[in-house]
């Protein structure tokens, strides 16, 4: 008589087993199948008294509480950044076609001021499509960055995990950062794309150098030996990536944290 | 599949925070519970429940009702404690090794002629001992093994929860019972 397997029985205790009826029948004539039933379900119950520290119905308040001064910001970030992506293209355009018209009517002295990002705060209120353009450039900046905060803290967490894991004897199992890192790639491919497009070049270069690594280790076998997991290393070394992925990371955190501008505020208000 | 009270998620979904407000209420302590068994600390299962909701927030557009809203929260609550595990699994080379003497010296303590298995069950040791077997699960194995133990969710939807499919779920979940009974085995003995 074939007896019923570990797993048929685990699929069984968790009312899983395609077909229960016939482990039924089996286990009332089987006595060393039912006694490892028993076995089993004791195990589990004794699982059950792991206590878990109550929490009384005042909590849900106060989780609230704690959460409440962040929820308005993200929801609103995200929602902006879907529905109003081709908008802020459109902005984007009118802007630059804005700023080379000004550069042809009032000359090569305003120049600097329309073009670099940096000194947007320093544009003369005088100049309505230079203000513009800085405070679209601005706003655009920030809806990426916000974005792909989240983004690069996971991202950090793949390359921690390989970059401090321990050399041993054997092989090590990265399914899970594998994994992990397959699932970062496509929205690492559209934030690149969009600092590309955005013309957010530093915050583009990162994430190319952070696909590389990513499609290596989604790649990697899920085992991998010592010399593999150097080579991996490598490559996060060589690029300085995981520096420059707090760094950008701590970047983004501040800007998060800074309060929006009048004109940010307003934007956010569409 | 629960119904929220008041359709608390779509109003949530078009911008309510006082309906998002309703949903944190009622499910903070459910997520607490999952948090507290994945990670096994408080700290960090408050940090877990903070982050997803935080996350829930921001992807509510995300969100299909083809699942339930409590389903979902847990999906998210899940994956930032797997990667909370993952990122302290470097560490826990090192505490392993701790925690294998430790666990020695515990199993050697105990007298012999143990008055009992209902005794013991009851008894902090035996709870200190299922949090140590339940810590020494990947992280992968204690998520998908707290989901259908103690959140009574099943393997199918742990699998699409996960994004990790049935099949790898139901060797997740194997694999937890296998490593818990090799744990626990001085106390609910051995397997065939």
């Amino acid at each position: 008589m074939n007896h019923v397997s570990e797993e048929q029985l685990v699929l069984f205790y968790y009312g899983e087993q395609a077909e229960p009826a016939g482990i039924e029948s089996h286990l009332e004539e089987c006595e060393a199948c039912r006694k490892e039933f028993r076995s089993l379900q004791l195990l589990l119950n004794t699982v059950n008294s792991a206590p878990v520290p109550e929490r009384g119905p005042e909590y849900g308040p106060e989780v609230w509480k704690r959460i409440e001064k962040h929820v308005g910001r993200g929801r609103r970030r995200v929602f902006q950044w879907w529905i109003w992506a081709p908008a802020m293209a459109g902005l984007v355009l009118v802007s630059f076609m804005a700023g080379r018209l000004s550069h042809r009517a009032v000359g090569p002295a305003t120049t600097v001021a329309t073009t670099s990002t940096g000194s947007s705060d320093t544009a003369s209120p005088a100049n309505p499509a230079t203000a513009a353009n800085s405070a679209n450039t601005k706003f655009r900046e920030r809806i990426l960055l916000v974005a792909v905060g989240d983004h690069l803290e996971r991202s950090q967490m793949v390359l921690a995990e390989l970059t401090n894991a321990p050399n041993g004897q054997g092989k090590l199992d990265i399914t899970d950062e594998r994994q992990m890192a397959a699932d970062l790639l496509d929205d690492n491919r559209l934030y690149r794309q969009t600092a590309h497009s955005t013309g957010d070049t530093a915050v583009a270069s990162v994430l190319d150098d952070l696909e590389r690594v990513l499609i290596e280790i989604a790649h990697s076998p899920t085992e991998v030996s010592n010399v593999q997991l150097d080579d991996l290393r490598q490559q996060i070394e060589n690029r300085g990536l995981l520096f420059k992925v707090r760094v950008l990371g701590s970047k983004v955190r501040e800007q998060e944290s800074k309060p929006a501008t009048d004109k940010d505020r307003n934007s956010k208000k569409l | 599949m629960e119904v929220e009270a008041g359709g608390a998620v779509e109003r949530a979904r078009s911008g309510d925070s006082d309906a998002f407000r309703l949903l944190v209420e009622q499910h903070s302590r459910a997520i607490f519970r999952l948090a507290y068994r994945m990670t096994g600390n408080e700290e960090d299962a408050e940090d877990v429940v903070q982050e997803t909701f935080l996350r829930a927030y921001k992807q509510l557009d995300k969100y299909e009702a083809r699942s339930s809203f409590s389903t979902w929260l847990y999906r998210i609550a899940s994956n930032y404690s797997l990667d909370l595990i993952r990122m302290r699994k470097r560490h826990e080379s090192k505490r392993e090794r701790g925690t294998e003497e430790d666990h020695r010296d515990i199993l050697q303590s105990l007298p012999m002629d143990t008055p009992g298995p209902d005794r013991l069950m009851y008894g902090a040791e035996v709870k200190d001992k299922v949090n140590e077997a339940l810590n020494e699960l990947s992280a992968q194995e204690r998520t998908a093994f707290v989901l259908r133990h103690f959140e009574g969710l099943s393997i199918e939807e742990i699998g699409e929860a996960l994004g990790t499919g049935a099949n790898a779920t139901k060797h997740s979940i194997f694999r937890a019972v296998q490593k818990l009974r090799r744990s626990l085995e001085p106390l609910v003995g051995p397997a065939r």
